[in-house]
């Protein structure tokens, strides 16, 4: 590799980024854009569930278990119903995702006479919904039960069921709240997609305008050729990198528990791994529409292979593999395993590794496959 | 004369796309220092016979050297002292006069102590004084193609290979562009042109014509209008043409006119 070479190409792609205004800016925006977008779109975390409420009992209890209900923030009671049919009929047409039913004699139960059951009935078509709305009902009403009855309880405890105490401790998330998990794994679904993209069209356009003959003839390596254009955009990619990092973590609280500095780090051997495979697709294809289709062809299978919406754990066994030769799969880990639990790098090594090796790799590759001859 | 002495030979170069076969067996013997016109019609096989010189293209089969380079072993050797200019405007069009220039000067390795000479020549060789700062893609035809020229020219290459260098450029521009190219072949320059200008072709030394891949004609100007008994190069060409399909051409454009207004007569 000749240095002078490679600082002529580096050279002439800032000035080609300089005098395309409109792409640069597009290139700084798209982070912030993204981040906010998905941000706030990509949220698990059930709250304000609409529920109807049919109280047949109407006693000061009933009322307070309702309240319980609306405190958590889980449950609006919107709409109080006469009978069950009007309550049907709400579910029916989805105006409400859940409904109580709180039978008449409810009081007397509370206060230790008489059986009767309070029923929450759930709109299951949305899962997510159905599972939040099931566990904190189930919980509310256990709290209120033992608030209720401590007497019952105590009794309960010390005659009842073979005491199998489980305690159990969320670390790292101590509040399973959604963004926490899904910010992280933002920066890094961020990064790759604008990376990849940015490299992708930098020879194909060259082959398009015709401009690739004339380089061709001249004693330019692919390899200078190929480094050289990447290089002002790892700068660009570090820069997203930086933003997107900046705004998920000040913005939407999800502090970073471990070291800043080697997080960027590697955040700038990632950038480096998906410009490559931006240049790799640039050297196959040969028009911009169909870098395109190649771009896209990698990037949606990626958000699902790379686990940043569902677990690769459960996924059956041959996707979970695809996923494997994925950098964001690892990059993945590396920004959950140092924002959230504070990992170090002899934690992350193998990881860090894996990305450094695919880096390498993919660069060797689309040097290799870049021939200086047109056919 | 010996292999040694040429810039360029070849041996049954063959160049095929699929099934069509878009240069068939051509055989060259280039002398170094001369000016070497390539005609033919459209899609006779021109560009692809020269970027095969180029070593941009690979040859299907045969052989061929550059000065004594291997075209398929030592095409990096040969890009070293040769400049090719293809027939599409191949320079950044969002870049400066300038930055297209400086950027292949860095690129063929001028070394730092005599670039910004050699720049300044080139620049005001192609008559650019005054325009390094303007776009590349805002000159006009004939400022384009001399720019691109320059750029060829910046690691002072011992031949250079022009593809249809003046289509669609004015007569003035046409004439400057030719001015510059009798003046390089004078300083031992070879130089390698594919033409549809027939007073063009008439300043080469030597002549070849390539119809569907092949060379049907070799020689001289002056031999070649002998032999065909021909007015000129364009009579020499049609010719050709006409031998090699067996259909007649229209003899001229002044004829033409008549032709036509006899066919509409006929129909009234």
């Amino acid at each position: 590799m000749n240095i002078k070479r490679l600082m002529a190409v580096i050279k002439k792609e800032f000035l080609h980024i300089r005098r395309d205004r409109a792409s640069l800016i597009m290139a700084v925006m798209m982070p912030l854009i993204f981040i906010f977008l998905f941000g706030y779109a990509v949220n698990t975390d059930v709250e304000n569930i609409d529920m109807a409420v049919l109280d047949m009992d109407k006693s000061m209890e009933s009322r307070e278990l309702v309240k319980k209900f609306e405190a958590s923030n889980y449950f609006v009671p919107s709409v109080y119903v006469k009978n069950t049919g009007e309550l049907e009929r709400l579910i029916d047409t989805g105006n409400v995702k859940c409904a109580i039913i709180i039978p008449s004699g409810f009081s007397k139960t509370v206060n230790g006479f008489g059986d009767s059951n309070v029923q929450l009935i759930i709109d299951g078509v949305d899962p997510t919904i159905a599972r939040t709305a099931l566990q904190s009902g189930f919980l509310l009403s256990k709290n209120y039960s033992l608030e209720q009855l401590p007497q019952l309880q105590s009794s309960q405890l010390s005659s009842g069921e073979p005491g199998l105490d489980v305690r159990t401790k969320v670390w790292y998330n101590p509040n399973l709240e959604s963004t926490k998990f899904t910010i992280p794994g933002l920066i890094g679904l961020i990064m790759q997609n604008i990376t990849v993209i940015l490299t992708a069209f930098s020879l194909v356009r060259e082959k398009e305008r015709g401009t690739i003959e004339l380089l061709m003839v001249t004693p330019v390596k692919p390899a200078e050729l190929i480094v050289g254009k990447m290089v002002p955009y790892i700068l660009i990619g570090t820069l997203d990198f930086l933003i997107a990092l900046f705004f998920g973590t000040f913005w939407f609280d999800v502090p970073i528990a471990g070291n800043t500095l080697l997080l960027i780090l590697l955040g700038v051997i990632f950038v480096i791994c998906s410009l490559s495979i931006g240049i790799l697709i640039s050297t196959i294809a040969q028009t911009q529409a169909q870098a395109m289709q190649m771009a896209f062809l990698f990037l949606l299978p990626s958000i699902l292979l790379s686990g940043f919406i569902f677990p690769r754990e459960s996924m059956p066994f041959p996707i979970m593999v695809a996923g494997y030769f994925i950098p964001l799969t690892y990059f993945l880990k590396i920004l959950r395993g140092i924002i959230l639990k504070g990992s170090d790098f002899t934690i992350l090594a193998s990881e860090v590794y894996i990305l450094l090796a695919f880096g390498i790799a993919l660069l060797a590759v689309a040097s290799i496959s870049f021939k200086k001859r047109l056919d | 004369m010996t292999k040694e002495n040429m810039a360029v030979w070849t041996k049954s170069l063959t160049k095929r796309f699929g099934d069509l076969v878009a240069v068939n067996g051509v055989s060259l013997e280039i002398p170094k220092g001369s000016i070497y016109g390539i005609l033919g019609p459209n899609g006779a096989g021109k560009s692809t016979l020269i970027r095969m010189l180029c070593g941009v293209l690979t040859p299907t089969s045969g052989e061929g050297e550059i000065f004594g380079y291997d075209i398929l072993k030592e095409s990096e050797r040969i890009k070293q002292s040769i400049g090719y200019m293809s027939q599409k405007f191949s320079l950044y069009e969002d870049l400066t006069v300038l930055e297209n220039i400086r950027f292949y000067a860095q690129v063929y390795s001028v070394p730092d102590d005599i670039r910004n000479e050699r720049i300044s020549q080139i620049v005001k060789m192609a008559g650019l004084e005054g325009r390094e700062k303007q776009l590349a893609g805002h000159l006009s035809g004939g400022w384009k193609q001399r720019l691109a020229l320059g750029c060829t020219l910046l690691h002072k290459p011992k031949m250079l290979i022009l593809d249809e260098p003046t289509s669609g450029v004015d007569p003035v521009s046409r004439r400057v562009f030719w001015q510059i190219i009798h003046r390089l072949a004078k300083e031992g320059i070879t130089i390698i042109v594919t033409t549809h200008y027939m007073d063009e072709a008439e300043g080469c030394d030597e002549l070849i014509f390539i119809f569907s891949g092949h060379i049907i004609g070799k020689g001289s100007p002056k031999e070649l209008i002998a032999e065909k008994n021909a007015r000129n190069l364009e009579d020499v060409f049609i010719k050709y043409v006409e031998e090699d399909t067996g259909k007649k051409v229209e003899a001229s454009f002044e004829d033409m006119k008549f032709i036509l207004r006899d066919k509409e007569g006929d129909r009234h």
